[in-house]
């Protein structure tokens, strides 16, 4: 009989040794999962997590292709996890990231075929307040009728699905595509386009490449931004009153309020903030690596992004690393369908996992397993 | 005389602490034994041990068995038995109830939602149908002067009446030994006396009980013997009705106690003045605030008195500031705070610290050093332009321990890592070393050993001596006849009118707070 006893404070080391053992209990139970599919189990994992970096037939397309996925992943991991952090719990950027891509895309298409400068940071600030305003409605219901925040944002991810279908066959669609659904391009298209910033062979500060991530690091304004986001809520955390607020407030509501932390406010900072950071990414994807809107636009980077930061500890520096190596099981997901005929779902699967895992050994933290051969205590 | 209850070298160890080292005492049949201690002294897990609660690490009990002795295991010489005691070793609280042991614990497992005979029902390992449970919980309420309608529904009962249904519920059981684990501290003083007469009743019938209390003069009043317990370990057993409470005090602690002496009544302008006070209630067994005046002046301390549930909580959060009130119904030294969240307040010198610590006062897995921003964060100048002086705010932390005596490792240290007393230490001597104009604090001692209470007592005593104006809301009526200069009873959301505590007694208070409600009559019919 395994008891668990609470400790008398958290276990710090626990707090990050969680993670990592998260990892390898997930790698092993994905182990036999490949190999109840018929693969081979070592090759299977070797594919996901070494060849995207090491194997030289895919490692020049793979690697620039890590930063390019763990960048949106980062930035609305990031938002959620303020949120999380003070209980405010944002479910839906993965609408926040549609409606951030369609706002952000929608100004610039509105301005087409315009060759000004002003061009992309008129699309990013319309991408950070489309998302910023889909947030809005679950934090309005919140503080006005006391809805719950997790149903109502994640129900309006559908509406938001349900929405960029209509934009991409209706008044987004591309006049010269010939009828197919789907914008104009915004990646081949200098004043849109969120291309490289430093390339591959040249080295120089700009825009090279438009959004053809060839032979690239993949280092795109997405990346920039999602730096400036790690490093903003970072101290925002640990040296702003806000953050103590917020932490405050995700620890203990009661002594928040009796802080005099009005509960409102800081559930619209959250969910505004995350909102915003989700709406970003959708903008940066939509002018580089996806380049256009289409019916099937959004990947799961709003859904996969609350693994990413609960794996990452609702710490903005831990999100990093969690990002990154969500990233690479996209990478190596994608390799290991193509290569070894895995199936897209058992990727998907295994990204599950990882945050099952992760919740399930998480107890670790604040209790303490201990062996009992006895009889049950009371 | 062979005691009902003789225990011998009990041990129980937790990690870390040794929680009864080598405890021995008895408990003669039809004796009323005290268990006396401080908070941690061990008392609680002695009686859990008896009631199979918690299993001994080493050490025996042993219980007399009813009527004589189990003729089972007589010898086979078939000689007459003596009075032979059995070993007790509950393996649980239905093993213990079966060996006729009850227990009435200081928090209440009653649910608000059902009626008292439900309750009761709940609590037996074997009910019988209500129809049949109803009237006998009505003939023992009335042997026993504990009146108890097995109909009403419990969320609607007083705190007095809700220990009566647990005091029902052990008695159903017939019990040889009752153990009353703090039963007065939910209790007016009238209430109190009816209580004691009971429990006279049924130590005349044979019936021993074990009552843990701290409080000293009803010890002497009550109890044929005490034990009492320091830090594990039995330090004396005595007859405490030949013993000063003072000595009593000096015995539970191990040293002598100055009791902090009250200022003079002060003279100062009015610091908080409360007009027309009317608040709903906080949740739905809340009581609402009905028309609360007050006038506070500089340099005294109001105390509020009345039991738990009277509006203490609703009150608390109208000076607060956690909820806000019509406007002109709190004013600050003329300025009117009515509309203000808590931290205006603060910056206007109205501070404040709830009864609650942990969740409440401070944030459990949070360092003090953090917590020193709750609500140090503007008047102590911890925060620039919004970015948090971690150096300052440390310092700060590092200060309020310092003086005020807080025993942890350092402000690093989480607030639910400390002990009841020191976290109290804490988040009262945040709100002092601020010198607001006037502190509003509730239950300030409430769970907190005797020493710790005494310097918070006497914390708030040099506050008020600065000049300051200081509400103690408590349901401690020793606490507020020894700390406050005027008092004011609060029952059913409504405050008296304060009377100078001088010359006030105990009995005059309970009075004050409405007597003992339908209980008066109890022992007297």
């Amino acid at each position: 009989m395994i008891r668990l006893v609470k400790r008398p404070a958290p276990s710090r080391a626990w707090a990050w040794a969680t993670p990592l053992l998260a990892v390898a209990l997930t790698v092993a139970a994905g182990a036999a999962m490949f190999w109840a599919l018929g693969s081979d189990p070592v090759a299977a994992i070797r594919t996901i997590f070494l060849d995207p970096l090491f194997d030289p037939r895919y490692a020049s397309y793979s690697r620039p292709q890590l930063l390019v996925k763990a960048a949106p992943l980062v930035l609305i991991a990031v938002g959620l996890a303020l949120g999380f952090r003070a209980g405010v719990w944002n479910i839906g950027a993965e609408g926040q990231y549609i409606m951030g891509a369609l706002f952000g895309a929608g100004a610039g298409l509105a301005l087409y075929p315009a060759e000004t400068r002003a061009v992309f940071p008129l699309m990013v600030a319309a991408g950070a307040l489309g998302g910023w305003a889909w947030a809005m409605i679950p934090a309005i219901l919140r503080t006005r009728f006391g809805t719950n925040e997790i149903l109502v944002s994640l129900l309006l991810v559908y509406v938001a699905e349900n929405l960029l279908a209509s934009m991409a066959v209706g008044p987004m669609r591309n006049p010269e595509g010939g009828g197919f659904p789907g914008s104009r391009n915004l990646s081949r298209w200098d004043a849109a386009a969120n291309g490289e910033l430093v390339a591959g062979t040249g080295l120089h500060w700009g825009v090279v490449a438009n959004g053809e991530l060839v032979a690239g690091t993949g280092l795109h304004w997405g990346v920039v931004a999602a730096t400036l986001a790690v490093i903003a809520a970072y101290v925002l955390l640990h040296r702003h009153i806000r953050g103590v607020h917020i932490r405050l407030s995700g620890n203990a509501p009661r002594a928040a309020r009796f802080a005099g932390i009005g509960p409102d406010r800081l559930v619209v900072f959250c969910l505004g903030v995350s909102g915003a950071l989700a709406g970003l990414a959708g903008l940066f994807e939509v002018a580089g690596p996806a380049g256009q809107i289409t019916i099937d636009f959004n990947v799961g980077y709003g859904f996969t992004a609350i693994i990413v930061a609960f794996l990452g500890r609702l710490h903005p520096v831990g999100i990093v690393f969690a990002g990154l190596l969500m990233a690479l099981t996209y990478i190596g997901g994608e390799l290991a369908s193509f290569t070894l005929g895995i199936p897209a779902a058992a990727i998907q699967a295994f990204q599950g996992m990882l945050l099952f895992f992760l919740l399930a050994v998480d107890i670790l933290v604040a209790y303490r397993p201990v062996l009992s051969l006895g009889r049950k205590a009371t | 005389m062979t005691p009902l209850l003789q225990i011998e070298g009990l041990t129980k160890a937790y990690p870390g602490v040794v929680a009864n080292d080598a405890v021995s005492l008895d408990v003669g049949a039809g004796e009323i034994h005290a268990l006396l201690g401080e908070n941690g002294a061990g008392k609680s897990t002695l009686v859990k041990m008896i009631f199979g609660l918690v299993r001994p690490d080493a050490g025996t009990m042993r219980l007399l068995p009813p009527d004589g002795g189990d003729k089972s295991l007589a010898p086979p010489g078939g000689g007459a038995m003596p009075l032979a005691a059995r070993d007790h070793a509950p393996a649980s609280p239905q093993a213990a109830r079966a060996a006729g042991i009850g227990m009435v614990f200081q928090h209440f497992s009653l649910f608000d939602a059902m009626d008292v005979a439900e309750n009761v029902a709940l609590g037996m390992s074997d009910p019988p149908p209500i129809r049949t449970l109803a009237p006998r919980i009505a003939a023992i309420s009335r042997d026993y002067g504990l009146p108890l309608d097995p109909a009403r529904r419990v969320g609607d009962l007083s705190a007095g009446e809700r220990q009566r249904v647990e005091i029902v519920r052990a008695l159903l059981g017939r019990p040889r030994l009752l153990i009353m684990d703090e039963p007065t501290s939910v209790l007016t003083p009238q209430e109190a006396a009816i209580l004691f007469a009971t429990l006279r009743q049924l130590r005349s019938e044979g019936v021993s009980i074990l009552y843990i209390s701290h409080k000293l003069e009803e010890i002497r009043a009550l109890c044929d013997r005490a034990t009492v317990l320091r830090e594990g370990r039995v330090v004396a057993t005595t007859r405490p009705a030949g013993d000063s409470a003072a000595r009593l005090a000096e015995l539970m602690v191990g040293h002598r106690i100055e009791a902090p002496a009250r200022p003079a009544a002060a003279a100062g302008d009015v610091a908080l003045k409360v007009e027309g006070l009317s608040l709903a209630p906080a949740h739905a067994f809340g009581t609402a605030l009905r028309d609360v005046s007050l006038a506070l002046r500089r340099g005294e301390v109001l105390g509020i008195g009345g039991v738990a549930g009277n509006g203490q909580e609703e009150l608390f959060a109208a000076l607060s500031g956690e909820r806000t009130t019509p406007r002109g119904t709190i004013r600050l030294g003329g300025r009117d705070l009515s509309r203000e969240g808590p931290a205006a307040r603060r910056r206007a010198g109205l501070s404040s610290a709830p009864e609650e610590r942990l969740g409440h006062a401070a944030a459990p897995d949070m360092s003090l050093t953090e917590n020193a921003l709750v609500t140090a964060a503007d008047r102590a100048r911890l925060v620039r332009r919004g970015f948090v002086d971690w150096a300052a705010a440390r310092a700060f932390a590092e200060g309020v321990i310092a003086r005020f005596d807080v025993r942890t490792p350092g402000a690093g240290s989480t607030a639910r890592a400390l002990s009841g007393g020191n976290l109290q230490k804490y988040v009262i001597g945040r709100e002092i070393v601020q010198d607001p104009d006037v502190l509003v604090v509730s239950q300030p001692t409430w769970g907190v050993d005797a020493a710790a209470a005494a310097q918070i007592r006497r914390a708030l005593l040099d506050l008020a001596a600065r000049g300051a104006g200081i509400v103690v809301i408590s349901q401690d009526l020793d606490e507020l006849i020894e700390v406050s200069t005027r008092f004011a009873a609060l029952t059913a959301g409504r405050l008296s009118r304060p009377r100078d505590t001088a010359g006030l007694t105990t009995g005059r208070i309970g009075l004050m707070l409405g007597g003992a409600g339908d209980m008066e009559a109890a022992h007297a019919s």
